[in-house]
């Protein structure tokens, strides 16, 4: 896996965990997940409500609630444009501090599958969006809201004079989210993490989005963190792709390779699960049986046990599976994948 | 207006006819409650269904295609319009007409399966009375034998028969999903309204129900309106897919014809707006400008003409007729 | 981003079950509306600590006459505001059990007023003792009272007397069964004006619903002591005690309706909208059955947290107007009248005994309240 001595990589999780404390006991959320963002590339993270993938990206943005423990290493490699002797260990920062609030939104920003969240609605859009210009970029009203302006215009929000000082609930959903963008945005953030950011919209207004974030990105050479459940946007917007599955990653590649060469019968069976129009027939579906088990005190065993077609009582039912290295840059966690080259990554 | 050919004559085949259907929502204001407006959720929509046939209605949120379901089952009276339903003794019935008491008999015919599986189960009812529930209204089953047979609707449904007594909240979404099918399909109806039934599930448990569905269409002769966002799925269960837009049908075909050869420009940027899962692939998109059309201030002529890159003089003048453009595939378009 | 959140509704299953012990897990599944509320409250402490105190109450003031050492009306014409009797257990280094020192009068030389000095006489104090006869409940005759001297007669006062006299210990259990039946009570005419008035206005919409929730703006605008005064005030003055007292619970009830019909009214619209009411119309069920056994239900948790909610404030109202003088009226006693001796400053430096029915006020007010917090957690357990 890439590591320090790799220069392109602005971000990487070791071994990341989250647990939430519950009276009922431990909620394993994300299980020692290692991934590396690119700069200027785009991460998906795939899988299915309760996956942890929402949660992956809370870690990295230190916005879980008090009850969550963090553990493991996330690694920023960039602050501010300039590359850092010694990383950022985001892990371990207090996360109300104020060295986690300096690289919330300036290095790191968060895009969120609901805007009206995001937003305040008793402030306009403007005046949210300049707050954090000021607070990270440039301190000057005035400036700041030409840059506010600039960057409404650039997300394709037509008449941005006005529409700056209009309120979120007077702008539509598509609207809300490009305005949400374009706070995400304004202060041109080394990373920007979008959580389901289209899940809402309509298909004609998610396209507009997912163009738009694209565009973006090619623009002002921003890492994307693209979280979603839906492989067919994943195919759009990322070049590596995250697959995972009970807070583990249980695949791990480029883009293509997931969608042409899948190794993990996850993958495989949730690819052949989603209906798409082009290889249209009346009959029935591809499905995984089962359902995803609740991730709290599970026994010690590969996730996808029981509703694999390729477990096996002895092998998979024993021990957690170990990752691994199907292909150069290719990860899998199964015992079923032959490794490349008989080598084992943890 | 609507070619009165296809529509009128009485076939034996048809299970429901729709004719056109309007269900104007006032807009009110002040104390006295004066109507200032109407909000056109569904404005004059003609559409049927045979008997054992699917036809899917998509559209973005917002374009009446719940409404419509709705109106059909007569959960929503609609403004205007005829709905006629086959019933299981072979009569034609007019249900916007149709008597209170009337009308909950025919209930026993047609169900609906809902888009969210929490809300659509009664929190304080055990999974025993939620599925008996029509047939307790109905007065069609009792004591021991109604328990048998909501066993054996749970196992068709492929749930466990030993979980009779579990309250919803015991029950994941696919599994809530399967209740409210078993519900539907208690007082063995011939028609099913599936309302985005599969849309608040994961995909691998959204196939499931999907297969579930079809199976259970195959052995009971099930009619679906299938109402759904989702074309890819769509694609897949439908015979017919109709094709909505703020309250208006304007395209209507074979889902082979409407995927293959899509003649509404709508239904082309539709088609082309959902991503492909697959990155070699990279789509040609059609980018719709602006935003949808507001039901309660529809533009003047064909509701879509202001987003519309083939729009020319006329469509800002005129309301496309409904027609034929060739057989069995309708379209409203002035330009197709 | 909450665990919830992204967990999906799963999650809930955790804390809920947390509640619960571990046999828990297998009863969940099968575990009603109300067993879920119930575990919700039993995590609530306050709420679980208040609920044994506030049924001692309602059991010490609905047996008043059993747990009272004597009678309300009963006048120690020697013992006219005599202060609290301690209780001892020792003489003399000795455990004897429970006694008392008998109580003589006497003037202070200075200021001329009688005071009370215990003498050597030990009165022994037991439990099942016969003392003044009386009718349990107007019903069975009898004497035997739960705690008082062995010797019938024994001048005991827990919490003293008043200026007649009287012992105000068994003044305020017997007041506390007024005050604390009379929240009940108006609480019941609150129930139905509430759910009557609320009810209609939710569920036929347009002009009722106009007109109820005028009246309700109307009334919430009215001070409240001012509104209960002028109702009082109404009412004749040589009124039996029974019906004054059934009055004043609808006067009550009257003005505190309000709060409730508000509540019922937007329940009924939200839970009108509930996707799960539409699939029972579907199914076929009739207008009674949807109402019944669908919508009803489904806001009954909310009506109790409500009502829990206004007890205190119904009993506070009681108090404050008998206080006054214009709630009920001696010779009904209520916690409200037996406050009304501490109308003076004289009579709260001189003899603060008097002021105990206060702390039953406040301990029962204080009970309510916490469980009601906790009743409004376990309110919707599927949250």
């Amino acid at each position: 896996m890439p590591g320090k001595d790799d220069d392109s990589v602005i971000l990487e999780m070791r071994e990341t965990r989250v647990r939430f404390k519950m009276d009922a006991g431990l909620l394993k959320a994300v299980d020692g997940v290692s991934l590396s963002l690119r700069k200027g590339a785009t991460l998906g993270i795939v899988g299915e409500s309760g996956c942890g993938k929402s949660v992956t990206a809370g870690a990295v943005f230190r916005t879980l609630p008090s009850y969550a423990e963090v553990g493991g290493d996330i690694l920023l490699y960039e602050k501010d444009g300039k590359r850092l002797d010694e990383p950022i260990n985001i892990a371990k920062l207090n996360p109300t501090g104020p060295e986690i609030r300096g690289i919330r939104g300036g290095n790191i920003a968060m895009v969120f599958q609901e805007p009206m969240k995001a937003f305040s609605p008793i402030h306009t859009v403007g005046n949210q969006i300049i707050e954090a210009i000021r607070l990270h970029v440039e301190p000057d009203e005035g400036k700041a809201r030409r840059i506010a302006i600039d960057t409404l215009g650039l997300v394709g929000i037509s008449s941005p004079e006005q529409r700056i000082d209009e309120y979120p609930h007077q702008l539509s959903g598509g609207m809300r989210q490009r305005a949400m963008i374009a706070m995400a945005l304004s202060c041109k953030p080394a990373i920007l993490i979008a959580d389901e950011p289209t899940t809402a919209l309509d298909v004609t207004v998610q396209a507009q989005v997912l163009d738009l974030i694209n565009k973006l990105k090619a623009e002002i050479n921003t890492s994307v963190i693209y979280i979603t459940h839906d492989l067919g946007v994943i195919a759009e917007t990322s070049d590596e792709v995250a697959v995972m599955y009970l807070g583990k990653v249980v695949e791990y590649c480029a883009v293509d390779a997931l969608f042409h060469d899948p190794r993990h019968p996850y993958t495989r069976a949730l690819l052949r699960s989603i209906p798409t129009a082009d290889k249209r027939r009346k009959g029935r579906f591809d499905s995984i049986r089962g359902t995803v088990p609740y991730p709290m005190n599970l026994p010690e065993r590969c996730g996808f046990f029981d509703r694999c077609d390729l477990a096996e009582e002895g092998l998979c039912g024993r021990s957690a599976a170990p990752m691994v290295e199907a292909a150069p840059g290719h990860f899998a966690r199964c015992f079923k994948v032959e490794p490349y080259a008989a080598k084992e990554v943890v | 207006m609507r070619s009165a050919e296809a529509l009128t004559a009485p076939d034996p085949n048809r299970l429901l006819e729709v004719r056109g259907v309007k269900k104007y929502f006032p807009i009110t204001k002040g104390f006295l409650k004066r109507t200032v407006g109407y909000v056109r959720a569904v404005d004059d929509v003609d559409m049927y269904i045979n008997k054992g046939e699917t036809l899917a209605l998509v559209g973005e949120s917002g374009c009446g295609k719940t409404t419509l379901g709705r109106c059909v089952l007569q959960a929503i009276k609609p403004t205007a319009g005829e709905v006629y339903f086959t019933t299981r003794k072979d009569e034609r019935v007019d249900l916007t007409t149709l008597p209170y008491d009337r009308l909950r008999v025919v209930r026993r015919d047609m169900q609906m399966i809902f888009q969210d599986p929490y809300a659509s189960l009664n929190p304080r009812m055990t999974t025993l009375n939620i599925i008996a529930e029509p047939l307790v209204c109905h007065r069609l089953m009792s004591g021991s034998r109604l328990r048998g047979y909501v066993r054996e609707l749970m196992e068709t449904v492929g749930l466990n028969p030993h979980h009779l007594e579990r309250y919803p909240h015991a029950f994941s979404g696919g599994q809530r999903q399967r209740i409210g099918i078993a519900r539907a399909l208690a007082t063995q109806p011939r028609f099913l309204v599936c309302d985005e039934a599969v849309s608040a599930l994961d995909v691998s448990v959204q196939a499931q129900i999907l297969n579930l569905l079809m199976d259970l269409q195959e052995k009971m002769n099930l009619s679906y309106l299938f109402i759904s966002h989702d074309l890819g799925v769509v694609s897949h269960i439908s015979d017919r897919v109709g094709v909505m837009y703020v309250g208006h049908i304007v395209e209507l075909a074979d889902t082979a014809a409407l995927f293959d050869r899509p003649m509404h420009p709508y239904t082309k940027a539709l088609l082309s707006a959902k991503p492909v899962a697959d990155p070699r692939r990279k789509s040609h998109r059609i980018m719709l400008e602006g935003e949808v059309a507001n039901p309660s201030k529809l533009p003047p002529g064909c509701p879509f003409h202001p987003r519309c890159r083939e729009a020319a003089a006329e469509c800002g003048e005129r309301k496309p007729e409904w027609r034929e453009a060739e057989p069995g595939h309708y379209i409203a378009c002035h330009r197709a | 981003m909450t665990a919830d959140a992204t967990l999906g509704g799963k999650s809930t299953r955790g804390p809920l079950l947390g509640g619960g012990r571990r046999k828990a897990r297998s009863s969940y599944e099968v575990a009603s509306q109300w067993r879920l509320m119930w575990w919700k409250f039993r995590k609530h402490r306050m709420a679980m600590a208040a609920l044994p105190i506030i049924c001692i109450m309602y059991l010490l003031t609905m047996c008043c006459e059993f747990f009272a050492p004597t009678l309300p009306l009963t006048r120690f014409k020697s013992h006219k505001d005599c202060p609290p009797t301690a209780i001892h257990l020792f003489r003399e280094g000795e455990f004897i059990g429970p006694y008392i020192l008998r109580k003589d009068s006497g003037m202070d030389p200075v200021t001329y007023r009688r005071v009370f000095v215990d003498t050597d006489e030990v009165v022994k104090m037991g439990f099942f003792v016969h003392g003044e006869p009386y009718k349990m409940w107007n019903l069975i005759p009898t004497d035997i009272h739960f705690f008082g001297p062995v010797e019938s007669g024994g001048e005991f006062f827990l919490m003293g007397t008043d200026s007649l006299g009287r012992d105000v210990f068994t003044r305020a259990l017997y007041g506390g069964r007024v005050s604390l039946s009379f929240a009940v009570v108006s609480i019941f005419f609150t129930f139905v004006i509430g759910l009557t008035l609320g009810g209609l206005s939710g569920y036929m919409g347009g002009f009722v619903d106009g007109i109820v929730q005028r009246a309700i703006d109307v009334i919430m605008s009215i001070p409240g002591i001012p509104l209960w005064m002028a109702l009082a005030a109404a009412l004749p003055k040589d009124m039996s005690s029974y019906t004054r007292y059934l009055f004043m619970c609808v006067i009550m009830s009257l003005v505190g309706w309000t709060g409730l019909g508000r509540v019922v009214r937007g329940k009924i619209l939200s839970v009108r909208e509930e996707e799960f009411v539409t699939a029972a119309r579907l199914s076929g069920a009739t207008h009674g059955r949807v109402i019944f056994k669908h919508m009803i239900p489904m806001f009954m948790s909310y009506i109790i947290v409500s009502i829990t909610g206004s007890i205190p404030a119904t009993i506070l109202g009681e108090t404050s107007l008998s206080f006054l003088g214009l709630g009920l009226q001696a010779p009904t006693i209520s916690w409200g009248t037996l406050l009304q001796d501490c109308q003076t400053i004289e009579a709260i430096a001189q003899q603060p005994w008097k002021m105990f029915p206060a702390l039953f006020i406040v301990v029962t007010v204080l009970m309510f309240n916490f469980a009601g917090d906790g009743l409004r957690d376990a309110a919707d357990p599927y949250k």
